[in-house]
């Protein structure tokens, strides 16, 4: 069921993020293979792998890398996500830490399909240990004649702001500006950084992309589900008995995952809720976790595969407590461009707030509701939608612990 | 966690007070080089504030209109980077940043509960420096290490799996 481990395969060895160990656990190889292809034929076998993008949308990688113009004539760009924040997600700090040469091999296969001679990889300010491990990597890589050679790496401090790691706003924090996201179109791999053809990817997508030439599209298909390839990385944290990182199919369920994983539930042992893909997914239910955790079983229950970061809460939390939590995060972290977000996060996180001290009146949760209802689906960017979706589903699926809370 | 930190009284060691704002010839080679970098030299804006932050101890307002004469941008460009982002201070800072996770996975393993430790050991609430210029606390959103909840950020490590008792050795480390 966890098959056999491909971003995680050296995370055992200590010395893991040299490139002596990643050339030693055959590291390397996949270069000089897709340097004999096409950059079509990449293209063309990473759209067969069914490979899909892991930092949130869940989008077809092949797909995304054939949207750049053909013959476009002036420079095109990679840049790679690395400004991991989504809550409740860690494996980006796992890859970067520990296996910085996987992500430098994806990328040099990565510009070759997409015919770009210059790479950033964007990684989050408070991230200053992986960064260091990163930039030490892409010194020995420029130094072993692997990056210098056509292609370039510039490593890239972010500043603290999750809103950066959405595309645009991310783009926008490259170029030197606040974070504000663009709407789109145009979309990134027209006109993304720099004005140029840019291609956004997560640093775990870009990880598998060795494996896939080495292996075959076929066979990485095979390990998942029929619309989506491979494995990935869960972020498994809150009440489990054994929280961390943890490789295994996107075919997997969400049962098995938290269960045969994780090692089962903590706090009174019962499951109560679970978030099954950062913060920003809809909360389910304990009698809901029969799913399989690719990018359509969770949409089609309702939520979303995110980011794969699971939080596990067990009967004794309070989901009013936790809805307010994560609504302080939202008002915290909206970026302000857009009136339905900067105010509905506000508001709503300070009518959790009350109605959690006792001070919520009856009419607050429909309220609730209904403002997160009307703003959906008409900011610039997702990040609304991704706080609608916990605001709602908490509310619905946990209405009567709210109630409870609201004095008659 | 835009912290509003109470300005010390006593007088912090290691700040640069105005007329000292300006990077040695090493430090301007390397703005230089970050510029060179990018198909647009003020993409290094970010970069060269992390310096600024370094070498002066915070981001004043003279520090930003020094770095917009480095850029040829003006200084309400940079004013308005500076305030978008949260690792940069506006104020004098602590000689440490301890700043602790206060969202979802770290809140279900106690995280209140550590800050309300650290808020009782130091002497000050979230948002506030030490009368000495020792430590400015703060709470923060996810810092993406939630398998080690509760967690805290002192200044660039991460210190993982926090109990009051470890909080108190990690404190008696920071002088
Ligand atoms: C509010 C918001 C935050 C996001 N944060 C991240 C992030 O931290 N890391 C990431 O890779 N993608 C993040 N994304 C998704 C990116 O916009 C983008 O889809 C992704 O980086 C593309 O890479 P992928 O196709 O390889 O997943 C975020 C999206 C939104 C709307
Ligand atoms: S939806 Fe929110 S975060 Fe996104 S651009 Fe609008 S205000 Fe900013
Ligand atoms: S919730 Fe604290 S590190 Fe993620």
């Amino acid at each position: 069921m966890t098959a056999e481990k491909l971003l995680m395969r050296n995370f055992d060895r200590a010395d893991s993020h040299t490139l002596e160990a990643y050339r030693a656990t055959g590291g390397y190889t996949a270069w000089p293979k897709a340097q004999a292809l096409d950059p079509a034929a990449i293209v063309e076998e990473i759209k067969q792998s069914n490979l899909r993008g892991l930092g949130g949308a869940g989008f077809p990688t092949g797909t995304k890398w054939s949207f750049i113009p053909k013959n476009h004539a002036g420079p095109v760009y990679l840049v790679i996500n690395a400004d991991e924040g989504e809550p409740g997600t860690f494996k980006d700090r796992y890859l970067l830490e520990r296996d910085p040469h996987a992500l430098i091999e994806g990328m040099l296969v990565a510009a070759r399909a997409i015919r770009s001679a210059r790479g950033f990889v964007y990684i989050r300010g408070e991230y200053v240990e992986p960064w260091r491990r990163f930039a030490a990597a892409v010194r020995e890589a420029y130094d072993a004649g692997y990056l210098g050679r056509g292609f370039d790496v510039v490593v890239h401090r972010g500043a603290g702001a999750y809103i950066c790691g959405e595309e645009t706003g991310l783009i926008a924090s490259l170029e030197g500006k606040k974070g504000w996201p663009k709407l789109k179109p145009p979309f990134p791999a027209i006109k993304g950084a720099f004005g140029a053809p840019t291609i956004v990817n997560n640093v775990e997508t870009i990880c598998h992309v060795p494996h896939i030439i080495n292996r075959g599209a076929a066979w990485f298909a095979a390990l998942g589900t029929k619309t989506q390839g491979g494995t990935r990385m869960y972020s498994v944290s809150g009440r489990v008995k054994r929280p961390g990182v943890y490789e295994a199919s996107v075919a997997i369920t969400l049962r098995q995952l938290i269960y045969d994983l994780a090692g089962g539930v903590t706090g009174n042992g019962r499951l109560k809720a679970v978030v099954p893909g950062g913060s920003s997914a809809a909360i389910l239910r304990a009698d809901e976790i029969d799913v399989t955790l690719d990018v359509d079983g969770l949409r089609n229950a309702g939520t979303m595969a995110g980011s794969a970061g699971v939080i596990v809460m067990d009967e004794t939390v309070s989901i009013p407590e936790a809805l307010m939590v994560v609504a302080r995060f939202y008002a915290h972290e909206s970026c302000g461009q857009c009136t339905p977000c900067r105010e509905s996060t506000g508001w709503i996180y300070k009518m959790c707030h009350r109605i959690v001290e006792g001070r919520g009146t009856k009419d607050d949760l429909d309220k609730i509701l209904d403002v997160a209802r009307r703003g959906a689906g008409t900011t610039i960017c997702a990040f609304y939608d991704g706080a609608v979706g916990p605001y709602i589903s908490y509310i619905e699926k946990f209405r009567s612990e709210f109630e409870a809370l609201i004095p008659t | 966690m835009s912290s509003h930190a109470r300005v010390p009284s006593a007088a912090h060691a290691g700040l640069a007070s105005p007329a000292q704002v300006t990077f040695s010839p090493a430090q301007l080679a390397e703005v230089r080089r970050l510029q060179g970098l990018y198909p647009d030299p003020r993409a290094a804006l970010l970069p060269v504030l992390h310096m600024a932050q370094d070498t002066f101890g915070y981001v004043s307002l003279e520090v930003e209109e020094y770095v917009a004469g480095l850029f040829a941008l003006s200084p309400a460009h940079v004013h308005e980077v500076v305030t978008f982002y949260t690792l940069y201070f506006q104020t004098p800072k602590g000689r440490h940043v301890v700043a602790v996770c206060h969202n979802l996975s770290c809140h279900l393993a106690g995280a209140r509960a550590i800050i309300d430790h650290l808020e009782a050991r130091l002497g000050v609430t979230v948002g506030e420096t030490t009368d000495d210029g020792r430590v400015t606390l703060q709470s923060v959103e996810c810092l993406c290490a939630c398998e080690h909840a509760p967690m805290m950020q002192v200044d660039e490590r991460y210190e993982f799996d926090l109990t009051p008792e470890k909080v108190d050795r990690i404190l008696e480390r920071l002088r």
